[in-house]
């Protein structure tokens, strides 16, 4: 009996260690651009390595079930009749039960550190808030919502491309350029069908709305240039539907936005 | 004998064609209608999988040059269609639920035989008209979901047709449904408690109360979509004043419990199987037959994580994370006592066991990416991304699929009175498992690192693992091959299988196979203990 509990102690503890192994030291994600990209990482790796746990055991007992319980060739007859076992049922209901509460809570706690709890309507709140949001509210975006600080732009998506135009700059362009480790806050809405505006280095989604405006705001944190994807089928050329957004040092920004600001003037 | 038969009713089917014919015919035994079911709904699997291995050929390089754009979103709207509402559906509800549920109630027929028969032969025209629609003005191309405003602004023909496709087959989902309550409710021999019907009885009552609680409403968001394309009305569309978001609740409120409607029979119909082959008592009956409750109440209130990304406000969000997540309890309990089945066992390992111990670990797999999914800021990133894809590819793939497959091994000899070839049957079930996890494994990484879905072209750094990809979905392709082979070969050549090849305790096995017109020659046998291995059998040994 004691020989039997060591295998069991073994073999589960084998199961954690490849699990917590895999999960610390294998990156399934794209580069971190943005200040929801840590966050969000961070939640991954718990999953990930609550789920291997679970997958990985699952599959063990499976196979191992198979072999060790396969019918060999003299032998007749049945199993062993049994018919349940309350405690083990009741272990493990309880157990995946405050797995999935531990889950929850604790992506409620990311999801709120990532802004997404705040009303968008509170533009007061909008304007001293530090914290990134990320939700998207279907109310309509006022003016005085964004803070001086911000930059903000107004996202128009349609058939099949995305237009970005800076109210400051009073022009238009095809590419965002943003400036490093500032708020941007965007105000989306769609001509067309519903479009979705994606980034995956910043770990952004948000569908883009025909009819009903929708906020996205986030903070870029590395300079690069990553790209802008349509994530909801909008017809044809769907998958060609891309821009870049410009993550650039504030000098560089400048000079692109003073640069584009003058042309227009000058029209 | 309670049960009686309207002599009418025996009149009708004395007049009923014998033979191969009778499959074609308008005819009212829920056997024949069953089978009629599952070859009908096999037929479309093979279109579907067909315009599945067109979408991979076209996704196996990054430019759009296998076919034109529009026609392959004409080919991933009819493919993700055919599959759920043509193969699906149908058939682990329709075949399997038809051709057992009388047996396992101790009835000579369905509750409403006609209902039924008018039930299936909805399908054959739909599904005919539906990939005719291709032929017209081009098929419908906004998509399985058809979100408007795209569905209203592409070509109108096809959309049309395919709401009145999915109208049909809903229609034909509902009478099934009416049905399969009735005959369990109802028609239950005397002396047969609920609490020892068969789990696949039970899984049958579940999906059935989830069909008839939420198709209407489908077929509802449907007509007013139709009434927004060919009566410009403004329900769903934003230029006159309609609100696109309802139309995702409203279509989501049936088409996430469509999801339990195609994996509920699943768990049914493994349920069934894993017991007779490992000669053990399912374990846990009522906890089983609780969680399956638990998943259709669960299943109705989870719709709108579907929807995350559409603008929801967060209370909402909150409540539909916590909900979703909390599917994960019933179902890993249905999941626990299968391994605890097979725990101790004497198992045979043939390939109804191995189909559906590949079914455990790829379900598993699926499931697991479905709790991640359920979290909100999880699933900002990953929405419809190929994540999704792959995601619900393992549920209905891996899940509900294999578990077709292996109930076919299953219950053939049931069905032809021959053995299937077990040499082929396990080349079909390896081929099928190894080319399914080729297929769909790596497509969690395309989602997390950038690539949408139902996309034509792509970012060229994704082509290598694309191509992974579309080789697993090859092998799936040719792993059709050995399982036609064998089912012919067998019906030709088979051995013979005896009355109860299996010994296996169920009812349907205790009358001879194939069996007769009215199920048993005499009396309908009372059987108390459906999964009692290793209690009356032993004795006898």
């Amino acid at each position: 009996m004691l020989n039997k509990n060591f295998y069991l102690i073994l073999i589960t503890s084998a199961v954690f260690g490849i699990s917590f192994w895999i999960g610390f030291n294998i990156n399934l994600l794209p580069a971190e651009a943005s200040i929801n990209a840590p966050i969000y990482d961070e939640l991954f790796k718990i999953l990930f390595i609550i789920g291997l746990i679970i997958f990985i055991g699952m599959t063990i007992a499976v196979i191992y079930s198979l072999f060790k319980f396969r019918k060999r060739k003299d032998q007749y007859g049945d199993g062993v009749a049994l018919e349940g076992n309350l405690t083990l049922e009741i272990v493990w209901t309880i157990i995946p039960s405050i797995i999935v509460l531990i889950i929850g809570l604790y992506s409620y706690n990311i999801y709120d550190r990532m802004g997404g709890m705040k009303e968008l309507n509170h533009s007061h709140e909008m304007m001293t808030s530090n914290t990134e949001k990320i939700w998207a509210g279907i109310s309509q975006a006022s003016n005085n919502e964004v803070a001086s600080n911000n930059l903000s732009v107004e996202v128009s998506a349609m058939q099949f491309a995305f237009l970005f135009n800076y109210p400051k700059g009073e022009f238009i362009s095809g590419e965002l350029h943003v400036p490093v480790d500032r708020k941007v806050s965007m105000k989306m809405e769609s001509k067309d069908v519903i479009h979705a505006f994606w980034v995956p280095e910043f770990r952004i989604k948000q569908d883009i709305i025909p009819g009903q405006p929708t906020i996205l705001n986030f903070t870029p944190t590395k300079v690069g240039k990553y790209p802008i994807i349509c994530a909801e089928l909008c017809g044809p050329y769907h998958g060609g539907m891309r821009a870049s957004i410009i993550v650039e040092e504030e000098s560089d920004y400048k000079d692109w936005f003073n640069k584009n600001t003058k042309t227009e003037v000058s029209l | 004998m309670t049960i009686s038969i309207d002599p009418q009713d025996s009149n009708t089917k004395s007049l009923q064609p014998k033979g191969w014919l009778r499959y074609f015919s308008f005819s009212l035994d829920h056997k024949v209608i069953g089978i009629q079911y599952l070859v009908c709904g096999f037929l479309f699997y093979l279109i579907g999988g067909t315009l599945a291995s067109a979408i991979r050929i076209e996704l196996a390089s990054p430019m759009s040059d296998f076919m034109p754009r529009d026609v392959y979103n004409q080919v991933l709207t009819l493919h993700g269609t055919i599959m759920i509402f043509l193969w699906i559906v149908p058939v682990v509800n329709g075949a399997f639920g038809n051709y057992l549920i009388p047996f396992y109630v101790g009835a000579r027929d369905m509750a409403f035989p006609r209902l039924n028969a008018v039930a299936f032969w909805l399908i054959p025209p739909s599904g005919l008209m539906l990939v005719a629609s291709y032929f017209v003005e081009g098929a419908a191309q906004a998509g399985w979901t058809a979100y408007p405003p795209l569905s209203i602004t592409t070509p109108q023909s096809g959309q049309i047709i395919w709401i009145m496709s999915v109208l049909l087959l809903g229609g034909s989902s509902i009478f099934g449904g009416i049905n399969f309550i009735a005959t369990i409710i109802k028609l239950r021999r005397p002396g047969l408690k609920l609490m020892q019907l068969p789990m696949y009885c039970w899984a049958m009552l579940g999906t059935s109360l989830l069909v008839v609680l939420s198709t209407p409403v489908l077929a509802g968001t449907l007509i007013l979509l139709s009434f927004d394309i060919v009566a410009h009305t403004g329900f769903f569309n934003p230029v006159l004043g309609g609100n696109v978001v309802v139309y995702q609740h409203l279509f989501w409120f049936y088409s996430h419990p469509a999801v339990y409607i195609m994996v509920l029979p699943a768990f049914g119909l493994v349920s069934e199987i894993l017991p007779v082959h490992s000669r053990k008592p399912l374990f846990g009956y009522t906890t089983m037959v609780f969680s399956i409750m638990g998943i259709v109440v669960l299943g109705l209130v989870v719709w709108a994580h579907h929807m995350f990304t559409s603008g929801t406000p967060p209370w909402m969000r909150l409540f539909f994370t916590i909900a979703t997540a909390f599917i994960a309890v019933p179902t890993g309990i249905k999941f626990f006592n299968w391994v605890a089945t097979l725990w101790g066992g004497k198992i045979s390992i043939n390939s109804a066991m191995l189909f559906s111990c590949g079914f455990i670990i790829n379900f598993v797999f699926g499931g697991i990416t479905g709790v991640a999914l359920a979290q909100v800021p999880f699933d900002i990133h990953v929405h419809d991304t190929y994540f999704v894809v792959a995601h619900f590819h393992y549920i209905v793939y891996g899940g509900t699929v294999f578990i077709i497959f292996s109930s076919i091994y299953h219950w053939f000899p049931k069905v032809t009175g021959k053995l299937m070839s077990e040499k082929l049957g396990i080349l079909h079930f390896a081929i099928t498992f190894v080319g399914f996890n080729l297929c769909f494994a790596p497509q969690h990484w395309l989602g997390l690192n950038g690539m949408p879905r139902r996309v034509a072209e792509y970012d060229p750094q994704f082509q290598f693992v694309n191509q992974i990809s579309s080789v697993g979905a090859l092998l799936m392709a040719i792993s059709t091959i050995p399982f036609l082979i064998n089912i012919f070969l067998s019906i030709k050549n088979g051995s013979d299988s005896g009355d109860n090849p299996w010994n296996a305790l169920t009812p349907e096995w205790l009358t001879s196979s194939p069996p007769p017109v009215e199920n048993w020659e005499g009396e309908a046998p009372l059987v108390e203990e459906p999964y009692g291995y290793g209690k009356t059998k032993t004795k006898e040994n």
